[in-house]
């Protein structure tokens, strides 16, 4: 087990270093620092001096990859890639374009993050697993056949009138939350139920629609079959049979997922205005601060991967017909 | 000749991919077994009115899409000289929508603005009223007692032309059909009425008819009045509306039109040679999925941005901008969405290169290439199909999400993302505006909701794995 883990961890090497190697072609190389520069401070009446303080300040005036100015190892580490894109290994980010320390706000964000992401995900599980195990045991009527029309009706809206919508009627309307902003501690509560709920109700479309094919295809099989020639309810067939059995690919769907919630979602705290990481993102595309996206673009892969490795072990886990070798 | 024609980049793209899509229509009508499950699609009735509704959209961005200069003066007796302005054949038949601007916002059919502005009244002195449009409801004279009979009048005028032309064209249409099925007009008539056709006859024939009596009543109320009221510079909320199709329509196809090529050809080589060439393939997609999409999306425009500032004097026109924008959308769109198809054409390969035929065809010293060609890819073509379907309506609702964190469109293009944008500012007003919002509301779901429900009888009728028939 431990040394499956090691060599999948051994793998993600080679992928980090290839996104590494992407966000530096695409940011450097692809537009020089000079670039850069130019579309901060205006293209008009810039000086080159102006130019070549921007790119001083920020540490972009060193060359790509081999400084030949310098001797011996700092002709390697006095270099953009060292600098900026090497250290993203130790999870050093810098600071943005603007002076703050990037890993001091990561480090603030992803709380409001979290505590959005985390009730979102799982009173969402709750949720939809209960409304598709509901629709799968009216498999076949028309109860069955209008939920899925519904479905794809609630998935044919966009997110962005999830959000509109629902602070419009909740939170303009009937007045029961604010609509935006957020505080600390407990007084965040009053902010946070709208986002959950909306983002509860956004998802509900997707994964009832997904649960529903998980848990006809477990219906189907011959176990099934069986616990039902012994004369069990369809009731406990449901429960005891068809429910555990689905759970394992609905659970290890959502292990993917789990590490990348620190990310926060980028729609729903732009609009309810918390201060997580989904926002400050946001905020960074806006006001073009490459180091921040740069930062970001990296966080998010890496967790992706973290994602992707524990996904293989839950496996294992909840199957012991899966062997890791 | 009034105008003089000129394509964008996209458009020669869209075109190339419309002929296309018929000539793959009339392969497919050639050959029985490609032609059977596309026939069960046509034959269940969510599956042909919703690719009718889709067929509507994709004709309107059609005509959106040929774009000309129009003629501004007469230089010589036989030199004109051309706007530098774009327009295109749909701006044509919407002129009245596109060029009446109102001042600022009005709501749906108004007469009057939204907001307060200081007149002079009828004795010269000072006061605060709602002013009257320029022009929607111009011709009415007592706008509070004339307009609710007007607009009645108008569209039920329009509503009987229409019906009547609908009524002409489906009459010809099963005319023909009886003709060539020997059958007396009367018995397919009964026949259609009882929906007791092949094909769900009666479901087109009334979808048509909705679509027919929307726009044409559309189109006559929007001579006089703005349909869907006016956004904050006066526009006529409706044209933005039915611009945008063309924008979604392109984004979600010429998407299509990057992935393929990738993911079928990088999927076949992996699965087929399988040894160094999958471990590279793999790894190439695993990099690029571990990606955040809009991370890497919002990296690749804003380094767009950056050239596009600093290289403003490359591009003729605005229009040239924002198309080139448009496109760029589209190829990192595709480049972030082709490892999912990628890895299902891999794995299918995979089974495939172990069956017989494949074998067969090795053994008697068939090239490799010629099995890829021959015997591989038209065996996963169904795969392909579903992909391309499925993903349509994701990336409709991608570009409005986009447009919305300003990485998508130009600002400048018309776009749902963009009108959703530009409305949400809206919001706090009292008493709210939500003409805009509820405009791109009812397009995008008309057309993603239609769309889904198509992927879904396609997917269906063109999976082997789905169990057909009575359950």
């Amino acid at each position: 087990m431990s040394a499956y883990i090691i060599r999948r961890m051994l793998y993600a090497i080679p992928i980090l270093i290839g996104i590494n190697l992407i966000t530096f072609v695409l940011f450097f190389v692809v537009n020089s620092p000079d670039d850069m520069a130019l579309m901060q401070l205006g293209s008009k009446h810039t000086t080159e001096l102006q130019i070549e303080d921007w790119k001083r300040e920020r540490g972009y005036h060193l060359p790509l990859l081999y400084n030949a100015e310098q001797s011996g190892f700092d002709a390697l580490t006095e270099t953009i890639f060292y600098q900026k894109s090497a250290k993203l290994f130790v999870f050093d980010f810098g600071s943005s374009d603007s002076g703050r320390d990037i890993g001091y706000d990561i480090s603030q964000r992803m709380w409001p993050s979290l505590a959005l992401a985390i009730p979102t995900l799982l009173v969402g599980l709750l949720v939809t697993i209960t409304l598709a195990l509901t629709i799968a045991f009216f498999r076949g009527t028309y109860i069955d056949y209008w939920a899925v029309i519904i479905c794809v009706a609630l998935i044919s809206i966009s997110s962005l009138f999830y959000i509109i919508g629902g602070q419009f009627l909740i939170g303009k309307l009937l007045k029961i939350v604010p609509i935006s902003g957020f505080d600390t501690g407990l007084h965040a509560l009053k902010f946070m139920i709208l986002p959950v709920l909306i983002g509860i109700v956004g998802g509900i479309g997707s994964n009832t629609r997904w649960y529903r094919t998980i848990f006809l295809e477990e219906i189907n099989k011959d176990y099934v079959r069986t616990a039902r020639s012994k004369g069990l309810s369809e009731q406990l067939v449901l429960f005891k049979h068809v429910l555990r059995n689905a759970l394992i690919p609905i659970l290890t769907g959502v292990v993917v997922v789990l590490p990348l919630l620190f990310m926060g979602s980028l729609l729903t705290e732009n609009f309810f205005g918390i201060p997580g990481l989904g926002s400050y993102t946001i905020d960074a595309i806006n006001r073009q601060d490459f180091a921040i996206v740069r930062a970001m673009v990296f966080l998010g892969s890496v967790l992706y991967i973290i994602g992707l490795v524990l996904t293989d072990i839950s496996y294992t886990l909840v199957d012991p017909r899966i062997r890791l070798s | 000749m009034s105008m003089q024609p000129t394509f964008l980049i996209t458009d020669l793209l869209f075109f190339a991919l419309t002929i296309g899509l018929i000539a793959f229509v009339f392969m497919v009508r050639k050959r029985p077994h490609l032609s059977r499950p596309w026939s069960q699609v046509l034959k269940s009735t969510t599956g042909s009115v919703s690719l009718m509704i889709l067929l509507f959209y994709y004709a309107i961005a059609l005509i959106d899409s040929m774009h000309f200069h129009p003629r501004v003066a007469q230089a010589t007796e036989s030199q004109y000289q051309y706007s530098s302005e774009v327009h295109s054949l749909l701006d044509v038949l919407m002129a009245p929508m596109r060029s009446r601007m109102e001042k600022t916002f009005s709501a749906p059919l108004a007469t009057h603005s939204f907001s307060k502005e200081m007149m002079q009244g009828e004795e010269g002195q000072l006061q605060r009223d709602y002013p009257r449009l320029n022009y929607g409801g111009a011709h009415l004279t007592q706008p509070e007692e004339q307009k609710a009979a007007d607009i009645i009048s108008v569209s039920l005028q329009a509503s009987a032309q229409a019906l009547f032309y609908w009524a002409l064209i489906w009459l010809f249409i099963l005319w023909l059909y009886s003709q060539r099925n020997n059958q007396s007009l009367v018995t397919l008539l009964a026949n259609v009425l009882r929906a007791k056709t092949t094909y769900p006859l009666r479901a087109i024939a009334m979808t048509s008819a909705i679509l027919m009596l929307l726009t044409v009543v559309s189109m006559q109320l929007g001579q006089h009045y703005h349909l869907f009221g006016t956004d904050k510079v006066g526009q006529d909320v409706f044209y933005q509306a039915v611009k945008s199709v063309r924008t979604g329509i392109l984004i979600g196809v010429l998407t299509t039109l990057i992935t393929l090529p990738l993911a079928i050809l990088l999927g076949a080589l992996a699965g087929f040679f399988r040894g160094w060439v999958d471990d590279v393939i793999q790894y190439i997609y695993t990099t690029l999925n571990s990606i955040p999409h809009v991370l890497l999306i919002a990296a690749a425009v804003l380094l767009l941005q950056v050239y596009m500032s600093g290289h403003a004097d490359d591009f003729d026109s605005l229009t040239e901008r924002a198309d080139l924008r448009l496109l760029f959308l589209c190829l990192i769109l595709g480049i972030t969405s082709w490892t999912g198809l990628c890895r299902l054409l891999r794995a299918e390969t995979f089974k495939l290169r172990e069956m017989e035929y494949i074998q067969a065809a090795e053994a008697f010293g068939v090239s490799k290439f010629k099995i890829l060609m021959r015997h591989v890819m038209p065996n996963f073509m169904h795969i392909v199909i579903i992909s391309v379907v499925l993903d349509f309506s994701g990336l409709v609702l991608a570009e409005a999400v986009l447009s919305y964190i300003n990485i998508g469109v130009d600002p400048s293009m018309n776009s749902w993302g963009n009108m959703i944008n530009q409305a949400r500012l809206e919001m706090a007003r009292d008493p709210i505006v939500w003409w805009s919002l509820s405009a791109a509301f009812v397009f995008m779901f008309t057309l993603v909701l239609f769309a889904n429900l198509f992927a879904d009888v396609v997917r269906d009728a063109l999976d082997p794995r789905v169990v057909r028939g009575e359950q």
